[in-house]
Parts: structure tokens; sequence; C-alpha cells
């Protein structure tokens, strides 16, 4: 991809990225897309099955069975990335297996697996979330901020 | 003896005796199976992790080379050695075992074709009699350094390549028989200004364009003079934009004779995208695959042309440019025996 947000390309250099980009594969964005929704789709079935099995079996409500759930499909999202399927299903799916909260688990548990030759301290503990990390610290960043408008508003805005 | 601006001319003619090549398991299913020594069929190799199976791969590689060449691990003079990981702990870890006077060499996956230039220039010049040359990558060492954990699920761009779990090894001798080592063009370093490292192939193929250019002009010899020119790892995409370079550039160059170890290594079917790259890639497709047909008499006059991405994850993500390189060594056999 040649990136022209670069302001100090050559001409030669820009007269180079257009040649490439003629000759470059494209990534198939809309079949990426129709893959994403349907593999994503599966997984919030799959999703909202184990949620109904909460709430039928066991003593949850629809507002309650949330945090079981969630744990169920990370749980099983780290299973089908210890045995080696999750890269394979997220090269198809991109995006679909990314977002969901598996992806999330995917993250974390890929990167604990990849370091566990260096040791459980310096290995496992501090690389785990060297890419889940983030979306913990800005996923939590973003809540403070939307609640820190949704308290502005309250308060002194008369709404709710 | 220097010839025209950046060209050895090998006058002497020092003889690759023998080579080795070990793969792993995505190799054994491979398109060119049959040409390695060796195939592994799990990625550890039996050891406890992905960098000392990286070790013993090039370890692999280096002992049968001596094998094959009939001659005792003593008899090694010098060995010149690369990989991709850092500090190329592999490499030097694996001479520490050969025990044989040892230069790292790092030109990324260009490093195959730059331990034979200069392995055929310290022979040549009477620096050695025997040396021993190789280049290796492992690919989930690879992976592991320069992107996300291997089983990380990023969903990669057609442009992206797979790394060669492989590594490839040769000797390189004053006398005897094999193919010889006639000249070698030592790259400079071209940047184009591409910065995306899942495309590797679009941002090497100008050095190898500007490397092939520089050894015909300082050889003064027209692009049909070889037999077959062979890339390192440009793959689908590298390929074709440095053969249109090539057209362009009034080099013209038949389909067929121009072609890519990235491209050679793998099935149509593997699901490697734009084709394989890594320091192991030319390094087992020239020194197993081609250097066999070459021997079968298939051609006579062969350029290798390896490229290699001079960039680190660090430079990636601080929005750097990738800074890339090719070597050519050009070999001959058959013909006249001196």
């Amino acid at each position: 991809m040649a990136n022209e947000k670069r302001k100090n390309v050559t001409p030669v250099q820009q007269e180079y990225h257009l040649f490439e980009k003629e000759r470059e594969t494209k990534r198939p964005v809309v079949k990426n897309c129709f893959r994403a929704f349907f593999v994503g789709g599966i997984i919030c079935v799959i999703g909202q099955a184990i949620s109904y099995f909460y709430m039928y079996f066991f003593d949850f409500t629809e507002q309650t069975a949330g945090n079981p759930t969630v744990a169920t499909m990370v749980f099983l999202s780290m299973i089908f990335t210890g045995i080696g399927v999750y890269d394979r299903i997220a090269q198809f799916a991109g995006a679909g297996t990314a977002v969901p909260v598996t992806g999330f688990g995917n993250a974390v548990i890929s990167a604990a697996i990849e370091h566990r030759t260096e040791g459980f301290v310096l290995g496992v503990g501090a690389n785990m979330f060297k890419l889940a990390g983030s979306v913990i610290l800005f996923g939590t960043f973003a809540a403070f901020i939307v609640a820190l408008v949704k308290t502005i508003a309250v308060k002194w805005g008369g709404l709710g | 003896m220097r010839k025209g601006h950046r060209t050895w001319v090998f006058e002497n003619r020092p003889v690759i005796v023998a080579t080795a090549t070990v793969g792993g398991p995505f190799e054994a299913n491979g398109r060119i199976a049959d040409d390695f020594d060796l195939l592994h069929e799990d990625l550890w190799l039996g050891e406890e992790s992905y960098e000392k199976a990286h070790k013993v791969l090039l370890e692999e590689a280096f002992f049968k080379a001596i094998e094959k060449g009939g001659i005792a691990k003593e008899d090694v003079q010098f060995m010149i050695a690369g990989d991709l990981i850092n500090q190329m702990t592999p490499s030097n870890f694996a001479a520490r075992t050969i025990g044989a006077p040892y230069l790292g060499v790092f030109g990324a996956c260009s490093t195959s074709m730059e331990g034979l230039a200069l392995s055929a220039f310290i022979v040549n010049h009477g620096g050695a009699n025997y040396i021993l040359t190789g280049a290796a990558s492992h690919n989930t060492a690879v992976e592991k350094q320069f992107r996300y954990p291997t089983e990380y699920g990023g969903q990669k761009p057609p442009t992206a390549q797979w790394t060669v779990t492989g590594a490839g090894a040769a000797l390189v001798s004053s006398e005897g028989k094999g193919p010889r080592v006639v000249a070698a063009t030592i790259g400079r370093v071209v940047d184009m200004g591409l910065s995306d490292p899942f495309n590797m192939g679009g941002a090497m193929a100008p050095a190898a364009v500007d490397t092939i250019e520089a050894h015909l002009r300082d050889m003064q010899v027209d692009i049909s003079y070889y037999d077959l020119i062979v890339t390192g790892d440009l793959g689908k995409i590298g390929r074709q934009v440095s053969f249109d370079l090539l057209r362009e550039h009034g080099l013209p160059i038949e389909d067929e004779r121009y072609q890519d170890c990235g491209l050679l290594i793998y099935r149509e079917d593997q699901p490697v995208l734009s084709g394989a790259s890594g320091a192991g890639c030319s390094a087992t497709v020239v020194y197993g695959h081609l250097l066999n047909r070459m021997k079968r008499g298939e051609w006579k006059r062969m350029l290798v042309v390896a490229t290699g991405a001079l960039l680190s994850p660090l430079t990636f993500q601080q929005n750097e440019t990738i800074p890339c390189i090719a070597h050519a060594v050009a070999i001959e056999f058959g013909g006249e025996e001196r």
C-alpha cells in the first residue's frame, strides 16, 4: 500500500507508488465484509444460545446472564486459539472474529502462548496483554469519558 | 577483481562443492519437497522453543553440507551465516556448535547471496579453501519477532507473504566439482518510500531491478546472457512489478526465464497469499531445487538476485519506510572445466 500521507516523497517515489499500486492485489473488501458479517453473526448466535442456556438452566436473568456468557465465549476462543484453529478462521473471517469478545480472548491467549518460552513472569505475565492492553486502556478511558458526559448532562443539563 | 562499479568477477571460479537444505512441515507439502535433504514434520523440531528449533535447522544444514562435501568439521576454515532473529542468535549459536571462525552477516532475506558472494570472494583470493555459508528462517520464530503472536487472529492482506521454515547451506571451495560462482554484484540500499510490512514484494522489487541492471552494466552482457534470472522472495506482486520495471527500463526478459524463489517453493493451493519470504527462502530454493536442476543440465548460467527488506518492527511502528537491498550472484555449471 502506497503511503499517500507522507508529504516528503520524491517524484520518483511517487511515480513508483502508482506503478506498484496498479500491480498490487487489492483487498477483497466487499467479500471480506460479507464474510465478517456471517462469521461474526454466527459467533453472536452462539453467544445468544449460551445466554439462553444460562437463563433457562441456571438462576440468571437477561441482565445477569451477560457475564457468564462473555466468560464462556472467551473460554471457547481460548480453546480454539490453543488448538491452533482460531487464526485460520480469522484469516477467512477478518473482522468477524476480531470484533466480538472472542477476538479479545484470542489476543490475550495468543500472546500468552507465544511468550511461554520466556518464563511465567517475564514471558507470559509481561506479554499477555501486549495486544489486548490497548483495548483495556482505551476501552476504560472511553467509558470514563462517556460516563463524564452523561454525568454532566444529567446533573446540569437537566436530562434524565 | 572488480569490474565496473560494484561487481566482483571471480577469475578462479570458486566451486560450490556441496549444498544442503532443511525444511519444515509446510515445505514438506510444497512443490519442491523432493529437493530438500531433510524435512521436519514438527515446527518445534523436538526443541523447547521456536528459536532453538531455528538454530537446529541451521546446524543440520551445516552438518549435512559438510558431510556431502566429504570433509571433516575441522576442515571448514570460515563460516558466514545469518538469519532474521534479533542479534542473529540462531546463526551465532550454530556457529558455536560448528566451532569454525565465523562471520555473521545480516542482509535480511538477501543474506544467502550476501554470504555466498563474500565466501566466493575470499576463496577466489586465496583466503580459504573451504568456506561454509548459509542462511535460515523459521516461520513462527520470525512471525513472533516481526508481526503478531503466531496464533493471533489477524487477517493478512493478499499482498502478505509466508515466511519459510528452512535453512540452506553451501560449501564453497577453491577446487572440486560442482557449480561455479563466477561473479557477484553487491546491492545498494534502495528505498522507494513504501511502508507496508505486509507488502514486502512491492517494496523490494526496485532493489532487485537496480542490482540486475548494475550487474548487466558492469559485466557488459545482455539480459539474455543468463538462462535464468531468479529473485529471492518478491512473491507474486514483487515479481510482476520488477518484471514490468525491467521491461520499462529496456531489459525485456521472457516470462519463464525470470523466476522467483518465493513462488517456486509452495504449491498453488497452499495458503501463502503472495508467496514465500524469509532468509531461508532463497537459501533453500537455490541451494536445493535450483542447483539440482542446474546439475541436471537444465541451464548453464544462472543469476540469483536475493532480495531483502531491511526493516524492523520498531522502524515500522515509528512510521519509517522500508529500505531494501538485493545482492546478485552469477553461478555457472557445465561447459568448460578449468
